[in-house]
């Protein structure tokens, strides 16, 4: 196979699970029955216009493929329906939601991935070693803590001393940038920590048993025989072995990193869009539920396919 | 999880003896033994619970958020309940929807695998298909949204959290099946004519067992952990005592900022443990199955025995 059919191969298969994500979420909300209120257009104190115009562009007086056709033309102009409680445009609420979550989701995985490759190849190549089991048990301790448990601790423990709220200081919206970013490091500190936290545990444990896997293998006796020193050994014939599985396996680990970020946002009430989804619940905001579930499913869907491109460039063997 | 590689062609020996006493074998070693040590003690609470507990879990028999005393070795809720009491009856409800959640991911898991790996195929393309789309779409994200159209419940939470956590199994008995079915033995019975519901019972489910039983554990371990997160958000039972309600009980009214950590850390260490528990067991078992493993080239042990170069360091 060549690279460009695999690369194609990807995306088709990205686009078809997007496209199955759209079809669970239309079936969940519209055809399932349920005390849901599936009717997207009742948008609670809504003008008889908004509600009008509702029921015109997505068809509810139509049959059901009808409705899923029309639901889909909508979909691709980006109309996710209107939320019920501020009754704002979906995408309008979840737009600014996405870019409060980025940065903290992103540093947060950014920093346990690499806490968690460091950890996991040294406990791999001193296995059995005192610093082994002391990491181990110590990933495995964080692996098992409930995220909402660590980030209670936390905010416990630096009551006072961090923010344990929001994204910025209310009484400081018209300060400097520089106060401005200090301030949102600092806001951004415990959700980040109880982000690293909960991750790294499990990023730990994935990359040692990767690596212990690697060092099993015949081309490390080889490596040895030849008389290499362990240094070399461990960079280019086992880190890069192992590095294959690990990329997988953080690729779909990427959900546990979804629900963490949710969680974390609910406990830190960081105005992201896992606290709009947590609204969204409390309020039965479906639109605005369904909006959140579809744009969280795809950016996990494009992170994942991205994983698969780097993956065929670390192996080329794949091709084969 | 980590893919298995079993290359020897007969049955395993222990293997014949029955998946059970397989798995006995491979449960050694400290950390095996003290996650099946804590897996048996929240067994016992579990099954024990309402004569364990001191005080009824329904009445108020101390202050709101009063700190650990000798009366009350824990501290009380939000309520007024007795935490001692709370952790342990929620021991209960927590553990069913664990295992149930557990029981329904393993049976459809272990079915699509079986069927995907057995007969290969068209059937094992469309079933591995549906199993990398649910594979990829956020677990948590794909409950909230049910639970919250469904409506709180704890039976929606069992199904919910049991129609989503089946992927990583079937993929893992899926191999082990496919390698399974290539060996002599089966081929033999296939030649004799041995129909295909009398191989998978008699040859083939008795080699997955022991894999089966590892994934089941690993799963009760994520299936509570999901509990307390669709707890904490609220979607679960809220008359139902369960570690995680009681947390988010304990969260929602401000157990942080009257400081009263006792209502917390609790249920979330009786959560851990019991995942530690599960993660323990459920490694021996997958290691004890994985022969590459065993092997280690680098360690720090046998790389001081090198005869013959004198190197001082060896520091990495």
């Amino acid at each position: 196979m060549r690279s460009g059919d695999y690369v194609l191969k990807r995306a088709g298969f990205a686009v078809a699970t997007v496209f199955i994500a759209l079809s669970i979420n239309f079936l969940l909300f519209r055809v399932l029955p349920g005390d849901a209120a599936s009717n997207i257009s009742r948008v609670p104190g809504a003008s008889p216009q908004l509600r009008q115009a509702l029921e015109a562009q997505f068809g509810l007086d139509k049959p059901i493929w009808q409705q899923y056709l029309l639901y889909l033309k909508e979909l691709a102009h980006g109309n996710l329906g209107v939320s019920f409680a501020n009754q704002q445009p979906v995408w309008t609420n979840l737009s600014e939601a996405l870019r409060n979550t980025l940065p903290m989701v992103l540093t947060g995985t950014v920093i346990a991935i690499v806490l968690g490759i460091a950890t996991g190849v040294l406990s791999a190549v001193r296995r059995g070693t005192a610093a082994d089991s002391m990491s181990t048990n110590l990933a495995i301790a964080f692996y098992a803590f409930p995220t909402q448990f660590i980030g209670a601790m936390l905010l416990i423990m630096f009551a006072g001393i961090f923010p344990a709220a929001g994204m910025s200081d209310p009484f400081a919206s018209n300060a400097s940038t520089m106060s401005h970013i200090t301030d949102l490091s600092k806001h951004l500190f415990l959700p980040v920590l109880t982000l690293v936290l909960t991750l790294y545990g499990e990023n730990t444990l994935i990359v040692r048993s990767a690596m212990l896997e690697t060092l099993g293998e015949d081309q490390i006796l080889t490596a040895r025989a030849k008389g290499l020193p362990r240094r070399t050994i461990i960079r280019r014939h086992a880190l890069r072995n192992a590095m294959l599985p690990t990329l997988t396996m953080i690729a779909l680990s990427l959900g546990a990193v979804v629900t963490g970020a949710i969680l974390v946002e609910v406990i830190f009430s960081w105005p992201g869009i896992g606290s709009a989804l947590y609204e969204a619940v409390l309020q039965r905001d479906y639109p605005m539920l369904q909006g959140g579930f579809l744009v969280i499913t795809v950016t996990v869907i494009t992170i994942n396919f991205f994983a698969d491109l780097l993956y065929f460039r670390l192996d080329p063997r794949i091709t084969s | 999880m980590s893919t298995v590689i079993n290359t020897t062609d007969a049955p395993r020996a222990d293997v014949q003896a029955g998946p059970l006493r397989a798995v006995r074998g491979m449960v050694k070693g400290t950390s095996a033994r003290i996650g099946l040590g804590i897996l048996l003690a929240f067994l016992i609470i579990a099954i024990f619970a309402p004569w364990l507990a001191p005080t009824d879990v329904h009445t108020a028999t101390c202050g709101v958020f009063d700190a650990p005393s000798p009366h009350h070795w824990l501290g009380c809720d939000d309520g007024g309940i007795d935490m001692v009491s709370l952790v342990l009856v929620g021991s209960r409800i927590s553990l069913i929807v664990g295992f149930t959640a557990t029981l329904v991911a393993m049976t459809l898991g272990g079915t699509i695998g079986l069927l995907s790996g057995y007969f290969g195929g068209g059937t094992d393309v469309v079933l591995m298909r549906i199993t990398d789309y649910f594979l990829v779409i956020p677990d948590l994200v794909l409950m909230i949204v049910i639970a919250a159209v469904w409506g709180p419940s704890l039976s929606h939470v069992i199904i919910v959290i049991g129609i989503l956590l089946w992927t990583g199994t079937a993929r893992v008995v899926r191999a082990q099946v496919k390698s399974i079915r290539e060996r002599t033995y089966v081929k033999r019975a296939q030649t004799v004519g041995a129909s295909n519901a009398r191989i998978i019972f008699r040859h083939v489910l008795p080699q997955v067992g022991p894999l089966l039983i590892a994934s089941t554990v690993l799963t009760v371990a994520v299936a509570i952990f999901d509990e307390t997160a669709l707890a904490f958000l609220g979607l679960s039972d809220p008359t139902a005592v369960t570690w995680g309600t009681i947390m988010e009980h304990a969260f929602d009214r401000t157990a942080i900022s009257a400081g009263a950590w006792w209502a917390i850390v609790p249920p979330g260490l009786a959560v851990a443990l019991v995942i530690v528990g599960c993660y323990l067991v459920g490694q021996a078992i997958e290691d004890a199955l994985n022969p590459r493993l065993k092997v280690a080239y680098l360690s720090p042990k046998s790389w001081r025995l090198r005869p013959l170069v004198g190197r001082g360091s060896d520091a990495v």
